[in-house]
């Protein structure tokens, strides 16, 4: 390989972030009209490499090259004066303003969003973006935000284009859309990074592998030559087995009955629309959706959170009472002895506090409890918390940690450890497993199977179809805060569930 | 040569108090170089000057340290609030209400109720004073998510109205416009000396200090407190009534700012007067703060404050210069002190490798 084809070269590159090194000595080289996917576990460094790159980090030491000559990025317009862009995982746009705005927001010189709007048409025409350049930014979906953010790098003249976990929030339809792009820019002579944890994209898409441990460079591959077994390996440092279990669900009996649920929030758009199922015993019963469905309120109104305008939430005791939750607060509702334990989708914002350590927030469900009335009983949390680290192989300094220094797997275990410690009946997760690499993907999903075996009825709101096909019993696909329908786990496939979430109504 | 800022991920408390002591040690020369600019007097005399000005005679320490008392005990009654997110700064408005509460027990039930029931009727409605002015702004914040900073502000202004109207129907001699000393020679709801004059702010802002430390740390009041600081979501995921914490807390809040200003008029100035509190309610804000709302460390924070206010206002009368050069040097340290938490949050870090871009 000539030195003529290689777009990007990192050197040595390290960055630490007080005692964490992010980057060791990383070694990295993007070639020309590639697509390299960057593989690796949570806080193996791949953002934080690839920032540096985008001119958010600066490095410690370490050069950067790029078409041969060494170049030093102080800041984002740097970056993007070289031709590097980047697309990260949380959009910066202005909601109020439309596509247009957006995209020339920021660039010195005059503003004629005439030309502008022209030069953008021809960039999506080029690579076939499919755009409407007028919608405001909150009109749009998330996959459309992307497509700004895209353009907008793409605009700016970027060459070399780094994606940061670009799939994680879209449906396989969207992403087949944004991978023929990928292609064309590619064709194009254009270099793409793509940040994934999803093998069987990485798979699909790129030419070529690049792998980080801990900080550092572990090895590339070409794809062609790897396997999702190979690369995972490399990723984790040993052999890791890659199937989900679907046990038989045993013996399904009825434990949360729903009825027409409908929910209103504040702004008067109804989010769930006449909602009925059963979630049955020792069963995993998926909720598949695009997002903002209706999924967050879904589990919210179960768990006693949400005004709920309409219907009933039933709960079925073990000796066939039933318990209406819809007017209960969380209070009450585990007052009742209705033992629901919920794995919400925003951790640091709702299951967890951040910035107490491990033992304070196993606190938060058992605070109540203790012999004093006055003084908090702090002994049982702590004993709970270094169990959880423990049996959950939790990466921590110690349960004196504040949650938000964990990475992402990490505080994960810590809430869903939380979870299940109290042995519930009724399991509720939210994107169990978003953000997390492979293994503690795998991690959560036996967890979540260990409760399912011991007969709690889990509800599982997910967005990676593979893994709802692979994991759940029974599949439920909201459509628009509707039921679209329910489909059995072994044997839908994933473009017909892509197809009820995207349709409006009955199926 | 380039360099960055870098934010710190942690600090160990020496190393940040070590900042703060330079920043102490900065602001020191600053106000000498001020002052020797302005009168010409070496900056060695004019630092024993500071000095002398806190801690010069046993009188002037145990004044420093009962004003130390009065700014701490104003720090604590604001922290339980603040480490919930909720900005209460109207500790001003609660220490006044307090204040006149205690006032008009002394004034209007001379010689009609023995002292031992005015002291207490004193304790009882300044709290309650206190109290009621800190939890009009929660309720609203609970009910209808008004913005507590504006409220309480507000409140502050309608307190110290209140303070003057009774200034005007009680004042002594009439048309003097102040109240002078209450009961002078009855003493009727002078609080008690104990040991001295000034011991008793200090044993109660020892006692409060305990007792907010371990409240704070310990209980599960003070338990609800944090998660409700830290995330509203968090709080109502896991049951706990938040509108109730706010309320509550609040009531704890205004209360102890209304013992406060017991404290100034039934046992320090046995009078009121619309200033009587000399800012302090916004002082206590930054005390707080500056001691990231530990009641222990507060205590130096309050003590740091105090040290240089005392000493700045020395410096003016010894060097025959008036109240706004007091103001002036109050001003200088202040704004070292603060400024260091910036450095105590962040630190430089230079490019070694910056030049080669050049090459």
């Amino acid at each position: 390989m000539s030195n003529k084809d290689i777009a990007v070269s990192l050197r040595g590159i390290t960055k630490s972030f007080g005692r964490i090194t992010a980057n060791k000595a990383v070694d990295l080289d993007i070639r020309k009209g590639e697509i390299l996917s960057l593989l690796g576990e949570n806080g193996s460094g791949k953002t934080s490499l690839m920032n540096m790159l985008a001119g958010i980090y600066f490095p410690d030491a370490g050069q950067i090259f790029i078409n041969g000559k060494e170049v030093v990025i102080h800041s984002p317009k740097d970056a993007f004066a070289l031709g590097i862009g980047m697309v990260h995982q949380h959009f910066k746009l202005i909601d109020v303003f439309n596509a247009v705005e957006n995209i020339v927001l920021g660039l010195e010189g005059g503003l004629n969003l005439k030309a502008a709007e022209k030069k953008i048409m021809e960039i999506c025409d080029k690579y076939g973006f499919e755009i409407n350049l007028q919608k405001k930014i909150y009109d749009m979906s998330v996959s459309e935000k992307q497509t700004v953010e895209i353009v907008k790098v793409l605009y700016r003249g970027a060459d070399i284009l780094i994606l940061d976990e670009p799939t994680a929030v879209l449906t396989p339809q969207e992403t087949e859309k944004l991978f023929n792009v990928m292609r064309n820019m590619k064709e194009d002579g254009k270099s793409i990074v793509i940040i994934t944890h999803k093998l069987n994209e990485v798979e699909s898409i790129s030419d070529r592998v690049a792998i980080l441990r801990a900080g550092e460079f572990i090895g590339e591959l070409e794809t062609r030559e790897s396997n999702a077994q190979i690369m995972t390996d490399m990723m984790v440092g040993h052999t890791v087995t890659l199937n989900i279990k679907r046990p038989e669900p045993v013996n399904p009996r009825p434990r949360i009955s729903i009825e027409n649920l409908t929910v209103i929030d504040e702004d008067g758009i109804k989010k769930l629309e006449d909602v009925s199922f059963t979630a049955n015993t020792g069963e995993i019963l998926g909720i598949a959706g695009i997002s903002g469905c209706g999924q967050k309120e879904l589990l919210r109104a179960i768990a006693g959170l949400e005004n709920v305008e309409n219907g009933n939430i039933s709960y079925i005791h073990e000796d066939g009472r039933k318990e209406e939750l819809i007017g209960k607060t969380p209070r009450e509702i585990s007052e009742l002895g209705v033992k629901l334990s919920f794995v919400p989708e925003d951790r640091l914002g709702m299951g967890l506090v951040g910035n107490m350590n491990l033992a304070d927030n196993m606190m938060l469900r058992s605070y109540r409890d203790g012999s004093s009335k006055f003084f908090t009983d702090k002994k049982a949390p702590r004993e709970l918390a270094e169990k959880v680290v423990d049996q959950l192989q939790v990466a921590t300094p110690g349960v004196d940690t504040p949650v938000r220094r964990l990475s992402g797997g990490n505080v994960q275990k810590v809430l869903v450890g939380r979870e299940i410690a109290s042995r519930p009946k009724v399991l509720l997760t939210a994107y169990a497993v978003r953000g997390l690499d492979i293994h503690s993907s795998y991690q959560i999903y036996d967890l979540i199977n260990q409760q399912k075996e011991r007969g709690a009825a889990v509800i599982f709101v997910g967005e990676d179809l593979d893994v709802l096909l692979e994991l759940c019993d029974r599949i439920l696909v909201l459509s628009g805060g509707k039921v679209a329908g329910i489909v059995d786990g072994k044997t839908a496939d994933k473009y017909t569930l892509g197809a009820m979430m995207t349709q409006k109504g009955e199926a | 040569m380039s360099f960055h800022l870098v934010k710190r991920t942690e600090i160990k408390k020496v190393k940040a108090w070590a900042i703060r002591f330079a920043a102490i040690l900065l602001a020191l020369l600053l106000c000498g170089i001020v002052t020797m600019i302005c009168t010409g007097d070496n900056p060695v005399s004019i630092f024993a000057t500071i000095f002398k000005g806190a801690f010069g005679t046993q009188r002037k320490t145990w004044i420093t340290l009962q004003y130390l008392a009065i700014l701490q005990i104003i720090a604590l009654a604001l922290t339980p609030a603040f480490r919930m997110r909720f900005w209460n700064i109207g500790g001003e408005g609660q220490l006044l209400m307090g204040g006149l509460s205690a006032a008009a027990c002394m004034i209007t039930l001379e010689g009609k109720l023995p002292n031992a029931l005015v002291i207490l009727l004193m304790v009882v409605t300044s709290l309650l004073a206190g109290a009621i002015w800190g939890v009009i702004p929660a309720l609203f914040k609970a009910k209808w998510n008004t913005n507590e900073t504006l409220a309480t502000l507000m409140m502050n202004y309608i307190a110290t109205q209140l303070v003057a109207y009774f200034t005007i129907v009680w004042e002594v001699p009439k048309g003097s416009g102040k109240i002078g000393i209450i009961n002078q020679n009855s003493n009727t709801g002078w609080l008690p000396n104990v040991g001295n004059k000034y011991l008793l702010s200090i044993i109660v802002a020892l006692i409060i200090t305990v007792f907010m430390y371990i409240y704070l740390q310990y209980s599960k009041h003070g338990y609800e407190i944090a998660v409700v600081g830290e995330s509203v979501e968090t709080a109502r995921y896991v049951g706990i009534n938040v509108e109730k914490v706010i309320i509550r807390t609040m009531l704890l809040s205004g209360a102890l700012c209304g013992l406060a200003g017991l404290l100034l008029v039934g046992g320090i100035n046995h009078t009121i007067t619309t200033t009587i509190s000399d800012g302090q309610g916004f002082t206590g804000v930054m005390v707080s703060w500056l001691a990231k709302f530990n009641p222990i460390e507060m205590i130096f924070t309050s003590l740091l404050i105090i040290f240089m206010n005392r000493g700045a206002g020395e410096i003016s009368t010894a060097f025959e210069l008036n109240q706004s050069f007091a103001d002036i040097l109050t001003g200088i340290i202040l704004f070292s002190i603060i400024g260091c938490e910036f450095f105590i949050r962040y630190k430089i870090s230079f490019n070694k490798n910056a030049g080669k871009e050049n090459n």
